[in-house]
Order: structure tokens, then sequence, then C-alpha cells
């Protein structure tokens, strides 16, 4: 028989939030019901106190590591409800202490009992006390030791309105604030390890992300961009529907390479990555840009190219792994499970437009001149009116 | 234009007669033959079946022949197995270093084991060389692995020659890869004194997942996994009965001499028009006479030949590269690299692979549209 279990959501910093505090947790709660509800039969998901409740009969591993994935939430605590009642809750929390108690060994212990719930006979310093004791005297002698500053077992009593929560696990949760909170990003996601990890960062922080991917057919495989819909699919785990919009890019390209002088070819084309994204962004109500540039890379990624490739776009282009090393962003792209599949080796497998000496120091000037002979509006109105639009829905 | 499959080296079609046999497998006599009522008995006939026309194919006992999952297995069991029973002779292997990695691998591994393997070298055309071969072996040799015909170049290898050089040696098998050699090249088996050959259902429009080793009556050789009796207790495990029909079927659909004449005018059609046609192209490997029927291997400088691949993708043409797309450092071509072909043209190589399926026309249109590729492709290119 399947059980329903019940999990104390904790969310810290959307607590804060004053005036938008309500809408910051009505969307984490919807976000919530969209992780669980295709995998449970019952699902009851509320908010009392600055607490969110989960109760559902979906395996505890499943639930855990689902909601791992839904930011705002900093701590998944499994917990059981208690009516209010002193002996009831002595006795749930003895046994709770017992299923999490290591085979063998001392472990020390506290009791950390919190009463909102005024009507309560105890006060929390008293339940600490009754608690405290009753669980030391029912446990075999020399397996439990109080310890009230650094406890390796914390037993967690809310007593509140309706009942009493008790739960002595508080697994970390991802944090930051729940996706669609902050507004819509365009990210420039290519195949490589860099881009989705952006897109994460700034899901972390709320923003709801549209991935917008450049295809040169014939000129990069379709493989590649398989692996470029693999990525938005783990993307999509994090924050839900997620569509994935492909520009065909090739004839751009061609003529761009035709027009331009070579060594700015890498440039002119991130200019007109810009502008394409900017537009796409704005089709789907969006407010700014997001690449994974990372100071100094490549060529590209000068500051020099920054600053031409800036003043295309009307809306703040976002660069959160500006500061970051390669070994850093490969740390986090392991973390959240992009890695894998980033280093497939068909990214850019035929860099065929990448000129033998990119300028790394082209000025605003040089590139205009370098644009002069491009007249690609139509190739671009067209790139934006056929973009393919590739919908993922990690909930299906 | 309907879908032009120039890539049969890498897999061909399965004949209608090959996926019918295998409904029939699938849906009538599916039972395990190893069961002791009708259902099993009428499954093993037609694996019976199957081993019988292979064995006719090649002019070799029905006995003689083992069913794998392919090529890659073959390979593997024929070369593990032999060296299990007879390392206590000696620790010199040979095999070539144009090897489909389903061998060479295999090499290597046996190498870091201890093994004193010798990779013999190959001249420009691509064939290996035999006086390496005369001065490698030894009484020491175990060993000699050749393939009989290159999968990139078409090249077929000197195995006549070869088996008589070994012939001089006892405790030593002689291994050959014929994965693209059966039904292209045909090879005198047991006149050659060849010990173990491998071949591979789908690259005759069989189905995939099916192959065999031929074991020459009298070769000892040891089992890779162990199980019941299946296949003598070489390789055991239920058979794949429906792989092994299809490929029955598939041998019995072997092309003729004449088929055979019939692809080769096509390739030199291919290749001459290809080569007359198309400025900077050149033929890598064998010249037209002296090469399998099947199989052509053409460079395009200043192209990559992954970009052309996908270029003629969008004419629904589809063929192979030479060479795995170095711009990323993977390594080209080992095969193009060992004949000592350009490492610029290893990049712009593209092997084409008929079948007996492909027609005139369908020729004629690919160089069409290759031409057209090639020169739209070199004006962005070579800028």
């Amino acid at each position: 028989m399947k059980v329903k279990r019940l999990y104390l959501i904790r969310y810290g910093e959307i607590g804060l939030k004053g005036k938008n505090r309500f809408m910051f947790e009505d969307k984490l709660i919807s976000n919530i019901i969209k992780t669980l509800k295709k995998d449970s039969d019952e699902l009851d998901v509320y908010k009392t106190y600055g607490r969110i409740y989960v109760e559902t009969d979906l395996a505890r591993d499943k639930v855990i590591s689902k909601l791992q994935k839904v930011f705002g939430i900093v701590g998944i605590a499994p917990a059981r409800e208690v009516e209010l009642d002193v002996d009831e809750v002595k006795k749930n929390c003895l046994e709770m202490v017992q299923e999490a108690l290591p085979s063998s060994g001392v472990t020390t212990f506290k009791v950390n009992a919190r009463r909102n719930n005024k009507s309560f006979p105890l006060n929390s310093m008293e339940l600490n006390r009754e608690l405290g004791a009753h669980i030391l005297i029912n446990t075999e002698d020399g397996r439990l030791q109080v310890d009230v500053h650094n406890p390796e077992l914390m037993v967690n009593v809310e007593v509140r309105k309706k009942a009493v929560y008790i739960y002595t696990q508080d697994i970390p949760g991802c944090g930051g604030l729940p996706v669609g909170v902050t507004g819509t990003a365009g990210l420039l996601l290519s195949g490589g390890i860099d881009s989705p990890v952006a897109g994460w960062m700034l899901m972390k922080r709320g923003v709801k992300i549209v991935p917008i991917y450049f295809h040169s057919f014939p000129f990069t495989s379709d493989r590649a961009k398989e692996k470029v819909i693999d990525l938005a699919e783990i993307l999509a785990t994090y924050q839900g529907e997620t569509k994935l919009h492909v520009v065909h890019f090739t004839d751009i390209q061609t003529e761009m390479n035709d027009k331009c002088p070579a060594e700015l070819t890498t440039i002119i084309m991130r200019r007109i990555m810009m502008r394409i994204s900017e537009q796409i962004t704005v089709n789907n109500g969006g407010k700014s840009l997001l690449t994974g540039e990372s100071m100094g890379q490549v060529a590209s990624q000068t500051m020099e190219s920054m600053y031409v490739t800036n003043m295309v776009p009307k809306m703040p282009v976002f660069r959160p792994l500006i500061g970051l090393d390669k070994v850093e962003i490969i740390e986090i792209a392991k973390r959240i499970g992009t890695y894998e599949t980033s280093i497939q080796p068909y990214e850019d497998c035929c860099t065929v437009f990448v000129p033998e000496k990119p300028a790394t120091k082209a000025t605003p000037e040089d590139v205009q001149e370098g644009e002069k002979d491009l007249h690609i509006d139509d190739l671009i109105e067209k790139a934006i009116d056929e973009v393919e639009v590739i919908t993922i829905n990690p909930y299906k | 234009m309907e879908e032009i499959y120039l890539d049969n080296a890498a897999t061909t079609k399965p004949y209608p007669e090959v996926v019918e046999k295998m409904k029939v497998a699938l849906t009538t006599t599916y039972g395990n033959p190893s069961s002791l009522h009708r259902m099993g008995i009428a499954a093993e006939k037609m694996i019976k079946e199957a081993r019988k026309t292979i064995a006719s194919k090649l002019d070799v006992s029905a006995k003689e022949i083992y069913f794998t999952s392919g090529g890659t297995e073959s390979n593997n069991l024929a070369i593990k197995g032999a060296i299990n029973s007879l390392k206590r002779y000696g620790k010199r292997l040979i095999t070539s270093s144009i090897e489909h990695p389903s061998v060479l691998n295999v090499f290597k591994r046996l190498e870091s084991k201890g093994y004193d393997v010798k990779y013999l070298k190959v001249n420009r055309e691509g064939i290996v060389d035999l006086e390496e071969l005369k001065e490698y072996l030894n009484d020491e040799t175990i060993l000699v692995s050749i393939m009989g015909v290159n999968n990139e170049t078409g090249a077929i290898q000197p195995l006549a020659e070869i088996s008589e050089l070994v012939a001089d040696y006892d405790n030593l098998y002689f291994h050959v890869d014929g994965v693209q050699t059966f039904g292209k090249v045909d090879i005198p088996l047991s006149k050659l004194g060849i010990d173990l050959y491998s071949i591979s259902a789908h690259k005759i429009h069989g189905p995939k997942g099916t192959g065999a080793l031929y074991i020459k009556r009298g070769t000892r050789i040891d089992n890779l996994i162990s199980g019941s009796k299946q296949e003598s207790g070489i390789r055991p495990g239920t058979e794949n009965v429906p792989g092994i029909a299809g490929f029955g079927q598939a041998v019995e659909l072997l092309p003729s001499q004449d088929d055979k004449y019939r692809i080769y005018q096509l390739k030199e059609l291919l290749i001459n028009r290809i080569l007359t046609e198309v400025e900077e192209s050149s033929l890598n490997g064998p010249d037209i006479h002296t090469g399998a029927v099947h199989i052509a291997n053409i460079s395009f400088a200043g192209v990559k030949g992954e970009v052309l691949i996908h270029t003629l993708e969008r004419d629904n043409i589809y063929l192979s590269t030479g060479a795995a797309c170095s711009s990323k450092q993977d390594t080209p071509s080992y095969v193009l690299e060992a004949m000592k072909v350009n490492p610029k043209l290893i990049e712009g190589a593209i092997r084409f692979s008929l079948a007996p399926t492909t027609t005139e026309q369908e020729i004629n249109y690919t160089v069409d549209k290759l031409k057209d590729a090639v020169k739209m492709l070199r004006k962005i290119m070579q800028r």
C-alpha cells in the first residue's frame, strides 16, 4: 500500500520579500505541484505561517530528488504530523529518534521545540526538557548524549494551531527563488559546457529561461541539434515547460561569410545572434538576454568583443559566469547534470566559420566598416519568422 | 528523387525477403530451438537451413559455422578464443595497422597484457607489406589476423600470399576479418587454409545483431561466455532465430558474378566522372580495377568531409566520411593515415559504398549534386 507522507518545506529567502511574499509563495507552491503531480496519486500542498506542507504518497527518495530541483526551497524535512497531545508528541519523538539512530556508538542529540500555539500546555523550554528526558530515559544506556551546542541529531518539534510537526532531518534544497517570479530571459544556448550553466544560474534567481539555439546545417550536424535538445530537457527539469527556439542560421552565416572580413566574422556573428535573440526574447515577453560568456575564455569573450557585441541589444545582457574559471563552471555543470551531455563531441564539430585569426580587439568602427556590405535584414526577419519552437514538458 | 543510399559499407537495407523471413520466425516459428517439442524443432530447422546456406556459399561444412551477434563478436571470439588455446606456444601476434577497431582494439588489449603484437604497414594503396610479414613470422607466432577487404578503401588484401607464408608454421592460426569481404570477394577458405573467418549479416542486406564465425574443423578455440550448449558451447545463449533466419535469406540473395560486374561498372562510372568533373579530387586506396567492387574513397581538397556529407543529405544522398571531423583534434582516419595520405586530403575524404540495388541514375544524380556541393563549399571555406 502506498503511504501518504508529510514534508515540511522551508523557503528562507522568499519569506523576506515584503509585499511580494504571497506571489512568491503561490509561485513556489504551483511549481511544487507541477513537479510532483504526475507521479503522485494523492497530493496536497498548502501553506501556513511561513511553511509549505507537502503531503504525497510518492516514494520518499523520489519526492526529495524532485523537490531538490525546485528553486526557492531551502530545506526539505520529512515530518510527522501529531495531534496536540503531550503523550502523543513524546511517543512520536522517541520513535523518530530510534529510527534515525545509527546501529552503534554514542550519538549526541538535542530537542529543538517551538511553540507558536500558545494554548498548548507546555512552552518551548518545558517541551525541550520534558521531551529530552523522555527520549533519554527510554533509549538504551550509552547510546544517546545531550549536546545543546553541536548535536548530531536534532529533534525539531513545531507546535502549530492544528497539530504538532516533528522532524529530525533537514535535507538541503537548491535555494534561490521560484522560477518565474523575476521575469523571462532569452538564453543563447550552444551545445557547450557554459551556456546551460548560465541558464541554470539565472533560473536559480527565479528567471524563466527561453533557450535559443543557432543551427547551421549542413555546417553543424543534426546531432548537434539533438544534443542541444537534450540539454534543454535537463534544464527543463529545473524550470518546467521550456520552449527551445531553434534559429536556422545557415543562410545568414553564408552571406556574412561572403560579405565580411574573415577576422571579424566571429564578432559580427555574435552581433547578429544578439539581434535575433533579442527579438525572440521580446516575442516571449522577456526583458533580458543571457549568455555563458566568461571573461577572456575565447576570442569573442574579450572585453573589447563584449563591448562591441553589447551595442546591439537594448535589453541588458546577463553573463553570470563572467568571473568563473572553466574548472568552476565544470563543477557546477557536473552538479546540475548537464556536463555529461555537454562533452559529447558534436558541438561546433565543423567550425567552418571560425577564422584562423579572429580579431580580439575589434573597435565599433572596425565592425561598422566590416558590416557595411552586409544587407541581411530580410534574412534576419525570415530567420525569426521561421524559428522552430520545440516545447519540452518535463512533467508529461 | 528518393533516398540514395551509398553508405552500404556502414550497413545495408534489409531485403524484403529477409524481413518476411524474420517475420515468420517472430510470429510463427518462435519456439526455443532447444525445446523438445515440435515448435522447438521447427525453430531448430530454420537455423539448420541458414547454417547450410551460409556454409555452402563459403564452400565449407555446416558444422564449421558458428552464429554470433555480429562481426565485432566474431572477431573478438576468433582472436581471444584462439589465443587462449595457443598461448603456451608463444607470444607473437601479427595483424595490420588498418584493421577494423573490433580487431585492432582486441590486439591493443592483448599487447597491454604482455603479448608481442606486430602491426603490418601498408603501402599507398592500402595493401599490407608482405616483406614485413615475412620478417615478423617466427616459431613464437601463434596468430595472424588480416582483413579480407578494408572497410574504408576497399583494398583487397593478399590473403593467398599470406596463407602461403603462414603455412610453414605450426601452432599458428590464421584469422581473416571477412565482414566487408563476404558476398563481395570470394575467398576459398579451405584452399587457403584459413582457420577462422568472421562475417556479418547486416553488411549483406540481412539484419543487424547477427553474424557468424567460420571455425575450420580441428581449430580449437575457447568460448568468451559460458552457458548451455548452443553452438557447441562456443557461443552459448538461446539462438537469435529471426536474425539467423534473415541472415540465411540474405545469403541466398548474394549478388552473382554478373551483379558484381554491374556494381563494378557503376563504381567505375562514379570514380571516372568525379575525377574528371570535380577539380582537385583524388582517389584514395587501390585503383579502380584492383579494389573491391563496392567501395570508393575519394578526397576533395579544401572541403571538410563531414560538411559535404551533411550538404548532400539535403538532397537525400547518404554517404560516409573516410575520417572523423578533425576540427576538435579527433584522430583523422587511421587507415588513410597509415597509407600516408596528405592530412589535408584525409579531412576531405568521402567513402562511397554501393549495393546490388544501386542504379546508374543514382550514381549520375549523386555526381551532379556532389559537383554543386563541392563548388559551393569551396567558395565558403576557401576564403
